[in-house]
């Protein structure tokens, strides 16, 4: 099995036809000495029916966030995501075609980017936007490459406020090029510490990355921090979570020079954390240093509209070792999910899903303030995710929340040790509901309760 | 044409999809900011299926018809893969949950890296890169490393002319500069050359394998060896591994790192351009360089390894397109060693079957046997004014796609083609024919050619005025 189509009477009509007499005689450019040989050790072959019996067992041992009642996040959000998303991503004119290289043939997909990308630059108030980059993390490390081209330096501020896991990004894509990445400590408050960033920003800073809301969910002085970044000369790269964009000032009003993100939460499932999509806008006169695919509207030869790839001569394709990026294939289809899944909730329904978001994460915050003995780290000026600090350690308090099918949080004590042991971030979607909030709070109550 | 999205409708319409708000809270009290509209349209959900349905209808893709794409790999996407893996048990799981409560998920991953470790001979695979070029990064990255802990600076990667861009280009984000060497009149690497540019500032020599021309480089062996006596590492760019599954073992030969690309090799869908997934895979030397987390088994459990000092961090905010891998994994069961074998076996026989037909008819520099693509050129329509352009547009009226053109960079009017396993002796005649009738039309009707294609959503577009001027973003006063 291996859905050839070939018959055996086929495969002897073209060996006769090329003029050898078996496959071996095709085979002799590789040397017998660095051949295979005997088979592999490898499963299957199976059936249809084994296959999915398989995994169906491999299924079994996995219970799903989007299951249970769940208050993940950090970047992955379990939003509620209409059914328009996954019919047309299902749709193999969609998933089955390649990179539009024949744009005469590709207009389906070209006009979708195009379409994403006028949506991400509504979303941000910026003037251009890619077709797409991996994911939130290689997007930053992308934006830290493209300011510091710009700038011609080599010194990027960071918060201390992101994940390890991002940071551990930023370090592969940096150190071959000798970026040097300098992390800006949160005040007691949970913010950027704009003092520290104030001392660290000098005359060989590229650009400062300011995430809004920042990795404990709260939200930033971006503005104050736009000005205080411009004012030294450097670029402000701001990294914003999508959803939080309909209701939060968008980041061209800050005037960001470079804006990137995680688009996940435009539509697509958890699916582990993969696939994913990093999302790139900046403003046009930077466009030709920025990475990735760019989709421009145009005419055909008889003045018909239609859409390209274009600003080519940036890419890897053509520049080689000169191109802005390496990428070259990226997230198409997460970007259809997201147009689609745009289209579907419209201007209104995507405001109400980052108000109900707001809304809830508020109303579990005052559920669990009213509590006796309750403790968050930071104030309450956050989107849809806070820092809770029960008064047992975070592994316990989850473990508990577990065996109600709640998914209370995200334990910060390993990336933020000075945080101390207990505390938990919690994100709260519009997918939530009263009851569930209740349920957490009464959780809170019976084990994390008590300072 | 197409209006866009935006033009059939910016007011009205909003269908209901969240719950009724169950938890209102003063909007004073919440942290609203924006005032300016975000500009997304408003269609209702049978204007937004029908958009899109409308798009759908003008795209090419592979269950319409072969898609010969020199490098792509366009097989058949087995549509259970695809069923199997919108199981919301594979789609639902938050990457932060508890290692007990993703035991499927590890297990997938678990038994994907030690398959690939199988085909490939390699003793790790990380399955992080989310792209065959993000492989290729990942790769460099680690070798940067490898010398980095060796306390070796050696700055040099050499790089075929005929390698693909994102080659050079990711050897450069590392730090490195890559130096080409040029092929010889065969298409290949002349050991004797590279013996002339290999010293001790070589750090990796990076190979596509068959290369770009679809020919199996004959002195690999001694390739390799001339690198590793120099202390430098052997690169293999798994774009092609079409060719070689169950044929050769890449870290069985020599080569110290390589990468797949899961959404070629094995079957995954492209997406209109991604996702994809380029896992790399290293010999024992190089393990404790991949990507951290590792997915280990602990007896009978699964679970994540962060501990490795000499990682190069990470290159995913996670562990990589997992999505992706559910359908690789159900490839490679499905098939199994016999069947992993027949597909290169297939491809090979497909590729030859073409290259003699098509060959008839266009020139082919580089004369068999090739391995699963080959190149062939439209120089010998140079003559009719007609160029590989003119061909491959003209192709699209037939209603099937192009090959590759103008690529590799060392064959003028290049037309790349990899008919693959899955293309079947009929549709391979049938492109055969119109191949052939394009030929004919070159020398006595040349214009047909010049203005195709004449049958397609849109004729050929203004490349120029959009790089020159381009428009990025629908605007409403446009």
């Amino acid at each position: 099995m291996s859905y050839i189509q070939n018959t055996n009477q086929d495969r002897k009509k073209m060996l006769e036809t090329i003029g050898v007499s078996s496959l071996d005689e095709l085979l002799t450019p590789v040397p017998s000495e660095l051949r295979v040989k005997g088979k592999l050790n490898l499963p299957g072959p199976m059936s249809e029916a084994e296959v999915v019996g398989r995994f169906e067992r491999l299924a079994a041992g996995n219970y799903p966030a989007s299951s249970m009642k769940s208050f993940l996040g950090g970047g992955i959000y379990d939003h509620v995501i209409p059914a328009t998303v996954r019919y047309v991503l299902s749709r193999s004119e969609f998933y089955t075609s390649y990179t539009p290289y024949q744009a005469e043939v590709s207009q389906g997909t070209l006009q979708a980017i195009y379409e994403y990308q006028s949506m991400i630059c509504g979303l941000t108030s910026m003037e251009v936007a890619n077709a797409s980059l991996y994911d939130g993390a290689t997007a930053m490390a992308e934006s830290i490459l493209m300011a510091c081209s710009i700038k011609r330096k080599d010194k990027v501020l960071v918060p201390e406020a992101i994940a390890k896991r991002i940071k551990a990004v930023l370090r592969a894509y940096t150190v071959g090029k000798k970026i040097k990445i300098e992390y800006i400590p949160f005040t007691e408050a949970g913010t950027l510490d704009i003092k520290k960033l104030k001392e660290a920003l000098d005359s060989e800073t590229a650009a400062v990355i300011l995430a809004q809301p920042n990795y404990f969910g709260i939200i930033e002085e971006a503005e104050n921090i736009s000005e205080i970044v411009h004012e030294s000369g450097a670029l402000l790269i701001s990294y914003v979570d999508p959803v939080s964009l309909a209701v939060l000032t968008p980041p061209g009003e800050y005037d960001s020079d470079i804006v990137v993100g995680e688009g996940q939460s435009l539509g697509l499932p958890q699916s582990f954390g993969g696939p994913l999509l990093g999302f790139i806008a900046t403003k046009k006169e930077y466009i030709r240093k920025s990475p990735g695919r760019l989709v421009s509207g145009t005419v055909d030869v008889d003045g018909n509209r239609g859409y390209v790839m274009t600003l080519q001569t940036r890419e890897q394709h053509i520049r080689r070792e000169k191109a802005t990026s390496n990428i070259c294939t990226n997230e198409g289809l997460c970007v259809l999910a997201a147009a689609v899944y745009m289209a579907t909730l419209g201007e209104d329904g995507f405001r109400e899903v980052a108000v109900q978001s707001a809304a809830k994460a508020r109303t579990l915050y005052n559920m669990i303030s009213d509590l006796s003995g309750s403790t968050f780290l930071f104030g309450d000026n956050f989107f849809q995710e806070f820092v809770l600090k029960p008064s047992v350690p975070a592994d316990e308090f989850l473990n508990e929340a577990r065996k109600e099918g709640v998914l209370a949080g995200i334990p910060l004590g390993g990336d933020f040790p000075q945080l101390g042991p207990s505390a938990v971030l919690v994100a709260v979607t519009e997918k939530r509901s009263r009851e569930d909030l209740q349920l957490y709070s009464d959780i809170v109550s019976r084990i994390g309760g008590g300072k | 044409m197409t209006r866009t999205i935006f033009e059939k409708g910016l007011d009205g319409r909003s269908g209901k999809y969240i719950q009724e708000n169950d938890c209102p809270v003063d909007e004073a009290l919440l942290p609203i900011q924006r005032i300016s509209s975000l500009g997304l349209p408003r269609i209702g959900e049978q204007g937004v299926i029908r958009h899109y349905m409308e798009l759908a209808s003008k795209n090419y893709h592979i269950d319409k018809g072969i898609y010969p794409l020199g490098s792509c790999t366009m097989k058949y996407n087995p549509v259970v893969n695809e069923e199997i893996a919108r199981d919301n048990a594979f789609c639902g799981i938050h990457p932060a949950q508890n290692e007990a409560d993703v035991q499927g998920a590890l297990e997938l991953i678990f038994n994907l890296q030690e398959d690939l470790c199988e085909i490939c001979g390699m003793d790790s695979f990380s399955l992080q890169p989310a792209a065959g070029a993000h492989g290729e990064l990942t790769g460099m990255m680690i070798a940067r490393d490898y010398f980095r802990d060796r306390g070796e600076d050696r700055k040099i990667v050499i790089v075929p002319d005929s390698a693909h861009g994102t080659n050079p280009s990711s050897v450069s984000i590392c730090g490195f500069k890559p130096i080409t060497i040029k092929s010889d009149d065969r298409g290949m690497i002349s050991p004797s050359d590279l013996k002339e540019e290999v010293n001790s500032e070589t750090a990796v020599i990076m190979l596509t394998l068959p290369n770009t021309l679809g020919l199996f480089e004959r002195n690999i062996g001694e390739i390799i060896e001339i690198a590793h006596d120099a202390g430098a590492l052997v690169y293999m760019d798994g774009a092609n591994m079409n060719a070689l599954l169950g044929i050769v073992q890449p870290g069985k030969i020599g080569f110290d790192i390589m990468h797949l690309n899961l959404h070629k090799t094995f079957s995954t869908p492209h997406g209109g351009g991604g996702p994809g997934s380029g896992p790399v895979g290293v010999r024992k030397h190089l393990s404790d360089f991949l990507p951290v987390p590792r997915v280990v088994k602990n007896g009978d459990k699964f679970a994540f390894s962060w501990e490795s000092e000499k990682s190069i961090g990470k290159v995913h905010s996670y562990f990589g397109n997992f999505n992706v891998f559910v359908k690789a994994y159900a490839y490679i069961c499905r098939l199994g060693s016999e069947g992993l074998r027949d597909v290169s076996r297939n491809a090979i026989i497909n590729a030859n079957y073409l290259m003699k037909l098509v060959g008839k008819f266009y020139d082919v520099e580089y004369p068999g046997p090739c391995m699963h693509e080959f190149v062939a050129s439209s120089v010998n329509l140079k003559k009719y004014g007609v160029s590989t352009l003119d061909v491959a547009k003209r192709l699209l009226d037939y209603g099937v796609h192009a090959p590759t053109v103008y690529f590799p960079l060392i064959v003028k009017e290049a037309l790349m083609i990899e008919p693959v396993e899955t293309e079947k002796k009929e549709t391979l005649d049938r492109f055969v024919e119109i191949m052939k009738k394009i030929s004919e039309e070159a020398a006595s009707n040349p214009d047909l050619l010049h203005e195709a294609p004449i049958s397609t959503p849109v004729r050929r577009l203004d490349e120029a005025s959009a790089a020159r001027n381009p428009d990025f973003r629908w605007r409403e006063m446009e």
